[in-house]
């Protein structure tokens, strides 16, 4: 190993900062999503995944299929009566702390069903961080999203046990 | 090809007091529910109409018999259609099965029962297909409320 391999940085040996700033930094770029899909956003949910619009800049790419391995649950798409029970146990599954995003009209407010089977929002389940309006919404709305999310994690207070 | 059978079919029918009449291609034939099965029976065995596609019910609020059954049936040898109607009112809405000529009814009788509240006479397995155990009333008849919701987690606040 050479000499300058040893030598510290200049200027860079330590720095300061607060543990709320520096949790929520590493938080906000390794969201592990779990993609609750149940309908045709599904579709808008597959083209913001992939290369073209790629969720993969925003630390958000690899969506894991377990919910105990993830701290982002989307719920992208219709959210029947019948189903609600498998959303409430998915949800109580993943691990602290955990965010909701409701992906899509359907997701957020029931949309344009007003009927006996769709529930008219999930937030009357389980509480929700950002709501994504659209039907579907574009995949740019659905980074504005994920940004936002991001800011709200960044700003929010990160207790360590 | 279609017109071929639909002809002895038109034939047959009103020698049985029917009147069938032609729809967009698709031979209409209303029928009173005591002679349902032995209409099905004949357009199975006679003039090979030997798929099921679909029963399901109209609900008319104001008139009675308040509930229109509406058969579809295919022939795979004819390429044909042909809907069969029947009407049952909203005290006694019940016809017979036809479980016994076609295995498929069982699924799609279990949804025009929890859908409308048609019982099915013989078919023996008439449990909720699409809704869920404890759902009351049958949302698709017109006097069903729009917003009448009967959610299984409660809500939260």
């Amino acid at each position: 190993m050479t000499d300058i391999a040893r030598r510290p940085l200049p200027g860079l040996e330590y720095m300061t900062t607060k543990k709320d700033e520096l949790v929520g930094w590493a938080r906000k770029f390794s969201l592990f999503p779990y993609p609750f899909v149940t309908a045709c956003c599904g579709m808008e949910f597959m083209s913001v995944s992939t290369t073209l619009y790629d969720t993969d800049r925003f630390g958000a790419a690899l969506p894991r299929f377990s919910p105990r391995q993830s701290d982002l649950l989307m719920v992208v798409g219709t959210v029947t009566h019948k189903q609600a029970p498998v959303l409430k146990k998915i949800y109580d599954q993943m691990c602290e702390p955990k965010w909701v995003i409701a992906f899509g009209v359907c997701a957020s407010s029931g949309g344009f069903y007003q009927n006996y089977a769709a529930v008219p929002g999930i937030d009357k389940i389980i509480p929700v961080d950002i709501y994504i309006p659209g039907c579907p919404p574009r995949p740019e709305m659905v980074i504005d999203g994920i940004m936002r999310l991001q800011e709200k994690i960044a700003a929010s207070k990160h207790p360590l046990v | 090809m279609t017109a071929g059978v639909f002809d002895a079919l038109t034939e047959r029918l009103a020698a049985e007091g029917r009147q069938p009449r032609l729809s967009h291609g698709i031979l209409v034939v209303d029928v009173p529910r005591e002679a349902l099965l032995a209409t099905v029976a004949t357009l199975k065995s006679d003039f090979q109409f030997d798929m099921f596609l679909d029963v399901t019910a109209v609900d008319w609020p104001d008139r009675e018999p308040r509930f229109d059954v509406v058969y579809h049936f295919y022939s795979t040898q004819h390429f044909a259609r042909v809907r069969v109607k029947t009407q049952v009112g909203v005290t006694d809405p019940a016809v017979d099965s036809l479980t016994g000529l076609f295995g498929a009814a069982r699924f799609m009788e279990r949804e025009c029962h929890e859908m409308y509240g048609i019982a099915f006479r013989g078919n023996d397995d008439l449990r909720p297909i699409l809704l869920y155990e404890g759902f009351e009333g049958h949302p698709l008849r017109k006097d069903y409320p729009k917003t009448r919701e009967q959610p299984l987690v409660p809500y939260r606040k």
